[in-house]
């Protein structure tokens, strides 16, 4: 430094981690958690301009998807939100163990997600090159299955990592914090979704 | 073992860490020895060092310039004389879609963001950015998208659609071969590159200022950086999302362009658009936060009205994801919508006449120096007003449905951007040119450069508003004679020579001040930012301590000595965190080391991208060795970190 330094406060006292708002990581999560929704808005934005061209929604002869799988697809994605908020209260009251017992039921969950939304694409009664509103339907079902993947393989990654003794690391518990604060934005995402993909189509024929 | 809580909780232990009893040549040794990028060609490909990446940046993006430069004058030596044959139609199409495509994509955003990337942590006071690898990544993307558009190029496959990509012509059944596919996806490439550095600008700005530096006292350039990169994070995804679209349509058949199908090709203009307005504000803001530096520094005072100005940037860049339908009112619009978008458009002009108000009083109630960077201001204020007046013209509907698609669009948007971003970018290179390297710029060639820059461009694009007028189309490779387009044309062709040698006079001073300018020394223009506090270049760790801010010029109010804090751990890399607003000390954390895993990752992502230009399949099998690569980079080196200690 060209100037003298004048010592003013020393800062050595304070925290090497912290949860939620006060940690660098969070703030680099909800940058990317507005950079998806912001696609997946954007989505929904061209979904309703091209339903804003046609008579009937879905339009005939195409029929709207079935309503099992996305439904079942749902509820699970919903009561995932129990072993959720299960792990982010362990996390933050730093019990390891407790996270490392809870993180197999997310991975295990993601693989039934995973096979249900399989049927979902088999029910949507369309595919996506016979018309635009195929493309708009399989682009969303596309986009969130991304989602689904990429917290799936993260979850994946962090049970695995907290199993080592590099999950007495209270940062490795930030990290897993913010994957089940990431979680809860793939559920959110999927309910308006879910409206577009199953029931939009039945309301407007 | 100790528990989590517990060892979050430790007692104190011995380690180093900067202060009165660690400080000098003592702590440059050892912050040098934590804070350096390896040596070699491996180490240079792992740096995570935000100075080092921003100078990429800015270096690369200079290439493209060149290159696109190089068109545009091939260009303008076509357009020199009516009828002439020395480019064909069909080059010409490729010619021109590379020239703007390069311009926007490969040069204006990311040559700003270099900047961003390069400044910011040295203007609010801290060691690194938030997230250094993300940072290396979003580098090496670009590269790596920069890279396939001019290949393909070279090979003979370059884009030849337009820099926006219009379906039908770049759908399916007009666009044929890859062409529009390496377009396309070219724009996921540059668009993941700059998310990826928006987050980690936005992080750095929110949670790394100074202790002190309160959002109230922040540069106005840290400012211009957190709302162009909020921006940036608002708007390309739209333009990410369209391409993917656009690819989609042409490789495996979906029909979102395609009315047959029930698709529609407007469509792609809304989300086109929806990114590409923005865009313009997001070359344009970063340009401002330039001017607001050099004003201050060469008119000896603060920014008068530094609430207003920063009220003005937010309001534009609200504004500006409000105007892009004015890019479409010839596609036919309900007469509402025609209303709204005039409205919208000429009210953006506002915020952007408020600050320039703000710039003209601060230099006159200043004491202003007429240096190299303020004439690139005042060349600013001279061009860019002239292009708003044209914008201010063409958000009328009727006058648009006349000029749309003419040259007299080309010359209103020349204006804005090169008047509005490339004149700010040439001052502030010659303003930070001394910090980045030590030297000063020569004085007497700048200006020589300066004067043909401004002169050369108003000779080269000011006469594209008569042939606008006279009917002359954009994207013609040629015109009859007898129109009374020939004389526009050819001074525009004349003009734009100048400028090419103004330009070239410029990065001739680059290269022979680099080489044997005269030492700068830490801050040579006595300027009030905490970028001059540090050494010139700045060492690896940027601040030996980590600055105290108590107002919005340190610099100027900091006397003999400067505040700062102490008590950082100096032989692992350590940042402080601060809170939000007020910029109170909240807490310590690691930065990333250097490695080469953002890079190869880069490559993996490469190799999914162009692949997937050829099959669906792609996405699925080049997504295995990504996240192999993402895996690696994410998961810890060291077998266990050591209790971390604090002072409780």
């Amino acid at each position: 430094m060209s100037m003298k330094p004048s010592f003013t406060r020393d800062i050595a006292h304070l925290p090497t981690h912290a949860f939620s708002h006060r940690a660098l990581t969070w703030w680099g999560l909800l940058g990317f958690m507005i950079i998806e929704g912001v696609a997946f808005a954007m989505a929904i934005a061209a979904y309703f301009f091209l339903m804003s061209h046609e008579q009937e929604w879905a339009p005939r002869p195409t029929l709207p998807p079935d309503l099992l799988a996305g439904t079942l697809f749902t509820i699970v994605i919903l009561l995932s939100e129990i072993p959720n908020a299960m792990i982010k209260k362990a996390t933050e009251s730093y019990d390891v163990e407790g996270v490392r017992k809870l993180l197999p039921w997310m991975v295990g969950i993601g693989v039934l997600l995973f096979v249900i939304r399989a049927f979902e694409f088999n029910s949507l009664n369309v595919l996506w090159y016979e018309n635009a509103y195929g493309s708009i339907i399989w682009a969303l079902l596309f986009l969130h299955t991304a989602h689904l993947a990429t917290d799936w393989g993260d979850t994946v990654v962090l049970w695995r990592l907290m199993k080592t003794p590099h999950g007495h690391e209270p940062r490795r518990l930030v990290d897993t914090d913010e994957n089940a604060l990431y979680w809860r934005f793939v559920w959110l995402s999927w309910l308006p979704i879910y409206a577009l993909i199953y029931w939009v189509p039945r309301f407007f024929r | 073992m100790m528990s989590a809580s517990e060892k979050a909780k430790a007692p104190p232990t011995n380690v180093p860490r900067d202060g009165p009893k660690l400080t000098g040549a003592r702590l440059d040794q050892m912050l040098t020895a934590t804070w350096r990028t390896p040596p070699g060609f491996v180490g240079w490909l792992a740096s995570v060092d935000h100075k080092e990446i921003g100078r990429r940046y800015i270096v690369t993006a200079l290439v493209f310039l060149a290159l696109a430069g190089a068109l545009a004058i091939a260009i303008r030596l076509q357009l020199s004389r009516p009828d002439n044959d020395l480019i064909g139609a069909a080059r010409y199409n490729e010619i021109f879609t590379m020239h703007g495509t390069t311009m926007m994509f490969l040069f204006a955003v990311p040559v700003m963001q270099g900047v961003q990337i390069y400044l910011t942590p040295l203007m609010i006071g801290t060691r690194a950015m938030a997230f250094p690898r993300l940072n290396a990544f979003s580098y090496w993307t670009y590269l790596a998208g920069g890279s396939l558009l001019w290949v393909a190029f070279v090979l003979n496959i370059g884009p030849d659609v337009g820099w926006f990509a219009y379906p039908p012509l770049s759908g399916p059944q007009y666009g044929i071969g890859k062409r529009a596919d390496i377009w396309a996806q070219m724009v996921t490439f540059t668009e993941i590159a700059a998310l990826a550095a928006a987050v980690s600008l936005v992080a750095t700005i929110l949670k790394q200022r100074a202790p002190g530096m309160t959002l109230a006292r922040m540069p106005l350039f840290a400012w211009a950086t957190l709302v162009t990169s909020l921006m940036v994070i608002f708007s390309m995804p739209s333009v990410a999302l369209a391409s993917g679209m656009l690819l989609s349509d042409r490789l495996v058949g979906t029909h979102f362009f395609n009315p047959v199908e029930r698709g529609d090709a407007l469509l792609w203009q809304h989300l086109f658009w929806f990114f590409g307005h923005p865009e313009v504000y997001i070359i344009f803001l970063p340009a401002t936060g330039f001017i607001s530096e050099i004003v201050a520094t060469f008119s000896r005072r603060s920014i008068v009205l530094y609430p207003l100005v920063v009220l003005a940037l937010v309001a534009t860049g609200i504004l500006a994801f409000g105007l892009w339908v004015h890019h479409m009112f010839t596609t036919g619009l309900p007469r509402v919508g025609y209303s709204f978008y005039t409205a919208a458009s000429i009210a953006v002009s506002v915020p952007t006449g408020i600050q320039i108000f703000c710039w003209i009083a601060t230099m006159w109630e200043g004491r202003p120096q007429l240096k190299v960077p303020m004439l690139y201001v005042i060349g600013f204020f001279f061009t860019f007003v002239i292009g708003g007046l044209t914008g201010v013209m063409i958000a009328a509907v009727p006058l648009d449905l006349q000029l749309h698609d003419t040259y007299f669009i080309v010359a209103h948007f020349h204006y804005v951007l090169i008047g509005g971003a490339v004149f700010p970018l040439l001052g502030a290179i010659t303003y930070w040119f001394p910090k980045v390297t030590g030297r000063m710029m020569s004085e007497a060639l700048g200006k020589v450069a300066f004067w043909m820059i401004f002169l050369g461009f108003q000779l080269a694009f000011f006469p594209m508003h008569i042939a606008g007028i006279n009917g002359m189309p954009r994207r013609v490779y040629t015109y009859p004679a007898g129109l009374g387009l020939e004389l526009p044309n050819l001074l525009s062709s004349i003009g734009s020579l100048v400028v090419a040698t103004a330009v070239l006079l410029f990065i001739v001073n680059m290269v022979k001040s680099l080489l044997a300018g005269k030492a700068a020394g830490a801050d040579p223009w006595n300027a009030p930012t905490l970028e001059w506090a540090t050494h010139s270049p700045p060492k690896a760790y940027n601040f030996p301590h980590i600055p105290v801010v108590d107002s919005r010029t340190p610099m100027w109010d900091a006397g003999e000595t400067l505040g700062v804090v102490h008590g950082l751990r100096v032989e692992d890399r350590e940042l402080l965190l601060t809170s939000v607003v007020a910029a109170e000390p909240d807490v310590r954390e690691p930065s990333g080391m250097p490695t080469v895993w953002p890079f190869i990752t880069t490559i993996a992502v490469t190799v999914m991208f162009v692949c997937s230009i050829f099959s669906p399949w792609a996405v699925v099998f080049g997504a295995v060795p990504a996240t192999i690569a993402l895996i690696a980079w994410f998961w810890p080196k060291a077998p266990l970190p050591e209790p971390e200690p604090t002072i409780s």
